[in-house]
């Protein structure tokens, strides 16, 4: 607030820079963020990983696909920077359209994970009784699996392609968010205002998307970052054991696995796609982290 | 006065389960408020006071709906509102509102103070959409804010401001019963008196109705019409303000009075003092809930619920649940210390 504001209510001061709650928290937010380092390096990364994806593709000179048999299996050099693969494909442009790939995998299933997650927290935290019983345990179920392996069995489900890996990831994510979003519902159903807000008499949806969403928001951007890089990871395993996207698409986890029968004699074409999913997976992890710190208000000074 | 009753609660009990077991049974009942009946009259303030975990605010929730009544009816307007379905319920809140006691966390912190009344005008569609900021400011000014600070966040306003806030949204939908949950509990105390007499403004402006609900006599005898005493999820003793305040019956309410304080240290008054705690709600003492702690307490007391009655030689109006009110009047039980 400006210094030399003065309290009485009469006096109103009129040059008072006034700003929403919402931009004065999102400032606050940055200026924790920016003190962050390791969390604004992954929002760099995370940032040039985005500018790979939507301009790399146009940039590079090789064809994604183009097989030449001339030049496979060639170590990494001017011409090939991160080498050939068994085909003579240029990794380093497999590696840039992938990208696009893996990011879209990451964001969307979360997006719709998220969605679907929140809504039955939120239901589930708001209502409480038997259909919070209901949903929670169900969402249990889905907790009791192996991440992988619940992936696995949707996928076997609704066969292996690229949407498929998406809907499956997002399946897998839901419960996490559920149970979160439930967790803040519960605290912010009791809050005074709510009752004030109910008490005019307004609607169920109202008080939940008006009052109760606002609330749950920072635990769910957290939580959707990091789940991002869970979300790249098992949708790279998947393609990996054959089951995500098919040949010849430049997925990070089918070079991977491309990779693999050559792995002792040209190490190299395992190691790119393999170093790329380590970069995605970390930049969203440690600006994860970053979030959880900067919207923690326990943490505010 | 021949005022119409606006809002008759009767026998209404709000018992909360407790779960426990393995497979989550309700193992037993927290007893919040058991059998309270009484009415309210068109453009009185009633006050309902007791000690913390007596089930006022208990009371006040159930009236509002904000949690629904294991039992009993409450009849606003001669209709019984626990009958009505949701929507129905819905329509009919804009005649009772409610003041809550923390004004920190009663005002959204994401609303400006127009988005926050504004809010309540749309919910019950009160104002049209143009003329809603006109009333809002009018609103303010009404409870006594200034009209240009309707576009500022409740975090720019003190406490006292901000139940003044709460008060005007209340008053947005133009209620009739205004439920005041300890709404001055919070504040300090000279803000304390300068929101009990806009309250008192207020309700001659508007005609409005109080249910009050304290534990500070002090404020209760300032505001209220009527008083209703809770022990317990019980009415122990119900009468006008004056009545009450120079001429208790209960023991409880007695002791209650008792610990007034007395600016001027020269008057010795009667301290009576009670012993023990407040018992457990889960497991209500038998008969009178309050024999426990009665200095008068006698066999009778333990095993016979008193029946809130007016004993006779009390003013009219004036009711009070205890098996001993004429005996302890007459001088002939006295006191056990």
């Amino acid at each position: 607030m400006a210094s030399g504001h003065s309290s009485t209510e009469e006096m109103a001061p009129k040059k008072i820079k006034k700003e929403r709650p919402a931009v004065r928290a999102f400032k606050d937010f940055y200026h924790r963020l920016k003190k962050n380092k390791a969390a604004l390096v992954g929002g760099y990364l995370i940032i040039f990983l985005i500018l790979v994806a939507t301009i790399g593709p146009f940039l590079t000179t090789d064809g994604v696909n183009e097989v030449n048999y001339t030049q496979k299996l060639e170590s990494p050099s001017t011409e090939n920077w991160f080498g050939t693969d068994h085909q003579g494909r240029d990794i380093f442009t497999r590696i840039i359209h992938g990208t696009g790939y893996t990011l879209l995998v990451g964001f969307l299933s979360v997006l719709m994970g998220g969605i679907v997650g929140t809504l039955l927290g939120i239901v589930s935290g708001y209502y409480g009784g038997k259909i919070d019983t209901v949903i929670m345990r169900f969402m249990d179920i889905l907790l009791a699996f192996p991440g992988i392996l619940l992936a696995l069995a949707i996928i076997s489900i609704l066969g292996g392609n690229f949407i498929n890996v998406i809907i499956a990831v997002a399946i897998f994510s839901i419960p996490t968010f559920a149970r979160i979003v439930r967790g803040s519902t519960l605290a912010t159903r009791e809050l005074e205002y709510v009752d004030a807000v109910k008490a005019l008499g307004a609607k169920d949806s109202r008080i939940i998307f008006k009052h109760i969403l606002p609330n749950v928001l920072s635990p769910l951007i957290v939580q959707s970052t990091l789940q991002i890089a869970t979300a790249i990871l098992t949708a790279s395993g998947l393609s990996f054991l054959g089951l995500g996207a098919q040949p010849p698409s430049p997925e990070w986890g089918a070079m991977l696995n491309d990779g693999r029968n050559y792995m002792l004699d040209y190490g190299y074409i395992a190691l790119f796609p393999g170093l790329a999913i380590v970069l995605a997976v970390l930049a969203f992890n440690i600006f994860g982290d970053g979030l959880r710190d900067a919207l923690d208000p326990k943490s505010k000074k | 006065m021949a005022q119409k009753e606006l809002l008759k609660v009767k026998n209404l009990k709000q018992y909360f389960p407790i779960k426990g077991g393995f497979f989550g049974r309700t193992v037993n009942h927290v007893k919040a408020v058991d059998d309270v009946s009484f009415e309210i009259k068109e453009g009185e303030t009633l006050s309902l006071v007791g000690e913390s975990g007596c089930g006022k605010s208990t009371t006040g929730r159930a009236i509002l709906r904000l949690d629904d009544p294991t039992e009993g009816t409450i009849e606003f307007n001669g209709e019984d509102l626990l009958a009505l379905n949701k929507k129905e319920m819905r329509n009919r809140r804009k005649d009772i509102q409610v003041i809550f006691q923390d004004p920190y966390a009663s005002l959204n912190p994401r609303q400006s103070v127009y988005q926050i009344l504004a809010e309540a005008m749309e919910i019950q569609n009160v104002v049209p959409k143009q003329k809603r900021r006109e009333r809002a400011i009018e609103l303010l000014e009404t409870v006594g804010l200034n009209g240009d600070q309707v576009d500022r966040y409740p975090h720019e306003f003190s406490g006292g401001q901000r139940q003044r806030i709460g008060i005007a949204r209340a008053l947005a939908v133009e209620p009739k019963l205004i439920i005041c949950d300890e709404a001055v509990s919070a504040l300090d105390v000279s803000v304390q008196a300068q929101v009990l007499n806009l309250l008192k403004k207020l309700q001659r402006e508007f005609n409005l109705t109080f249910l009050f609900i304290a534990h500070d006599l002090g404020v209760v005898r300032h505001i209220s019409d009527r008083i209703i005493v809770m022990y317990l999820g019980k009415v122990v003793e119900i009468a006008d303000k004056k009545t009450l305040f120079e001429n208790p019956q209960h023991p409880y309410t007695k002791a209650l009075l008792s610990a007034i304080p007395t600016p001027d240290p020269e008057v010795k008054k009667e301290r009576i003092v009670l012993e023990g705690d407040v018992p457990s709600p889960i497991n209500p003492p038998s008969g009178c809930r309050f024999h426990t702690r009665c200095p008068f307490a006698t066999e009778v007391c333990a095993e016979k619920v008193p029946e809130l009655k007016n004993h006779g030689f009390m003013e009219e109006g004036h009711r009070a649940a205890c098996h001993h009110v004429d005996e302890i009047a007459s001088g002939e039980l006295g006191p056990k210390y």
